[in-house]
């Protein structure tokens, strides 16, 4: 992989929050796409899958396809924290508040997961898929409680998201970089849902929870579910396919944003 | 190999083996039609189908590199297991604020115990019982620098957390370290099992950082979760790593346990797509230099939206100190 950080033309730093409120149509995608250099591959990597979803992009296949769903998560999530800056919630905070602090962190580590995403596929030869646009209309962003609630369904849908999708890579060098980004998403989660509701830091919406029987052997006991169905083994976190998640990511995309996963069942 | 103590045994270690292996119990009536005609040489065979009709592929058919890595994964669980389920029982030590907590992530554990015993079937290590361990950090000297950590009294709680954060810190960097070796075609739902378990650890882990930020400003509770975290972080923790915290928690004698749960791993440099484990303050990434122009975060931003994997042997070292010298857990 190269070690020359690849030119990025669109940088979102300054112009993040323009896109991303604008709804754009559909076809303004494929207008774009095809005034641009490279777009055969674009349309190829994005669009394959377009005609069993309409309206939808299509992460792609292999590899290539679980970096750019990761890409796109994280591209809304970065979306999200940068909109949150924006808002009186956040902008009503003390320069010293400790939820402040919280925020720009967030803010800033997701903004690096989607640059970070954004380079390894150019690196790797990958388009990435389009800037999508978000739609945060269900989201006050100037409630402290409609904030925190959604950036804890931002997290716990990564930390899921990441978790159902680490079978579908074949390389290792993949695996390990969704690894190191998952734990991150999963502090986050816990810290949200630790200010929305102390010691919720995980619940049985996200665990398979446990309990041990007392007196007997570590590992005897009940779990809340029984393993299958969709339920994960006693106290494992409940990953979620590519499918699921998108299901209920779409609902934070404008038309013509909106993902599919073919590939990944 | 007396065939039905051993299946006693298997069911006290997994209450549920006999469901497994046949839902409706009707494994009895089954022994009673053959049973009386099992020889011993045949048993082996016997409790080898069974096992792997409870359990699908089972110890005796993963890879010994599967074997190695589930089985330090479920050591470490054992180490955080007992550490959690003793402090529990001890007087003044966890307030009632916290106490659901601590039981949530014994309990975590024990399902993460439970897991990974199922994953390994024959090939999974013995209980190594609380006897194993010696969370004083001191190898069995019982005199370690954190033997504070499950002393009585709610002064003592800074030892715990800071212990805590270790351990779980250690453990999300282990499964980090050991997923590439899960992921083959074989073993693709033992590699979800363990992603599953590591964003789990990872969560506990964020909250015990809460905690330790409350205890930094004197909130215990609710109010921990917003206390401000203090540069640099060793002891009112960000809930993630940043950089390398100074070095982690430092221990009741000054000294500083943990280094190396923040440190670079063996080896500590490569170039992708080779394996190596650099420290926590790490900002390249697959050869991309994070905080390099164009980009314009800062490294302690970057270190902080990445955590990184550790080697086998580096996390061995590290356990080593939390175990008595005459057990072979962690060798």
């Amino acid at each position: 992989m190269s070690t020359v950080f690849p030119p990025e033309p669109q940088l979102r730093e300054a112009d993040q929050d323009q896109p991303l409120y604008v709804p754009i149509k559909r076809r303004s995608f494929f207008l774009y796409a095809g005034a641009t250099a490279g777009a055969t591959a674009l349309v190829l990597a994005g669009c394959s899958k377009s005609d069993s979803s309409v309206g939808t992009i299509d992460v792609g296949g292999g590899d290539a396809g679980i970096l750019n769903y990761a890409y796109a998560l994280e591209q809304l999530e970065a979306a999200f924290y940068a909109r949150v800056k924006t808002g009186s919630y956040y902008t009503a905070l003390g320069p010293t508040a400790a939820e402040r602090q919280i925020f720009d962190d967030l803010a800033a580590h997701e903004a690096i997961h989607r640059d970070f995403l954004k380079a390894a596929l150019q690196a790797n030869g990958i388009a990435p898929l389009k800037d999508l646009t978000p739609d945060f209309g269900s989201i006050n962003f100037d409630d402290r409680s409609s904030v925190l609630t959604a950036a804890q369904t931002f997290e716990d849908t990564g930390v899921a998201a990441y978790n159902g999708a680490g079978r579908f890579l074949t390389s290792n060098t993949n695996l390990a970089l969704a690894g190191k980004i998952v734990s991150v998403e999963a502090r986050h989660a816990a810290l949200i849902r630790d200010l929305r509701s102390y010691n919720s830091f995980v619940g049985g919406d996200v665990v398979n929870l446990f309990t041990q029987t007392s007196g007997a052997a570590p590992g005897i006991g009940t779990a809340s579910s029984p393993t299958g169905n969709g339920n994960p083994g006693p106290g494992q976190e409940r990953s979620k396919r590519p499918a699921t998640v998108l299901a209920s990511v779409n609902s934070f995309l404008a038309e013509g944003s909106k993902l599919s996963a073919a590939s990944f069942s | 190999m007396d065939f039905f103590q051993l299946l006693s045994d298997v069911e006290k270690a997994d209450p549920e083996f006999l469901d497994r292996i046949n839902p409706r119990r009707a494994v009895f009536k089954h022994l009673g039609n053959t049973g009386k005609k099992i020889t011993a040489a045949a048993v082996p065979a016997v409790l080898s189908s069974f096992f792997t009709r409870a359990y699908g592929q089972t110890g005796s058919t993963l890879p010994q590199t599967v074997i190695d890595v589930l089985n330090l994964a479920l050591s470490l669980e054992y180490l955080e297991y007992y550490f959690y389920d003793t402090a529990l029982g001890v007087t003044g030590l966890i307030n009632s604020a916290d106490r659901p907590a601590i039981e949530i992530i014994r309990n975590d554990e024990a399902g993460h115990i439970n897991t990974l015993r199922q994953a390994l079937g024959s090939a999974a290590i013995a209980d190594p019982t609380v006897n194993a361990f010696d969370y004083s950090g001191g190898s069995g000297s019982g005199t370690g620098p954190l033997a504070a950590a499950l002393l009585p009294g709610a002064a003592n709680q800074a030892a715990f957390y800071g212990a805590a954060q270790s351990f779980s810190d250690t453990g999300v960097r282990a499964y980090k370290g050991g997923a590439p070796v899960l992921n083959t075609t074989a073993t693709k739902d033992i590699l979800e099992a363990a992603l599953n378990i590591h964003s789990v650890e990872a969560r506990h882990n964020s909250h015990f950082r809460s905690v330790r930020r409350g205890l930094n400003a004197s909130l215990n509770g609710s109010g921990a979760a917003s206390a401000l975290a203090v540069s640099p972080y060793d002891t009112a923790p960000k809930s993630w790593i940043s950089l390398s915290d100074n070095d982690g928690p430092t221990a009741p004698n000054g000294s500083k346990p943990a280094r190396a749960v923040y440190g670079a791993g063996s080896p500590a440099t490569g170039t992708t797509p080779d394996t190596f484990y650099p420290a926590e303050s790490n900002v390249t990434q697959a050869g991309v230099n994070l905080t390099a122009a164009p980009l314009t975060y800062t490294a302690a931003q970057v270190s902080e939206a990445f955590d990184e994997p550790l080697d086998p042997t580096t996390v061995k070292s590290i356990a080593r100190m939390f175990v008595k010298s005459t057990t072979t857990l962690f060798t």
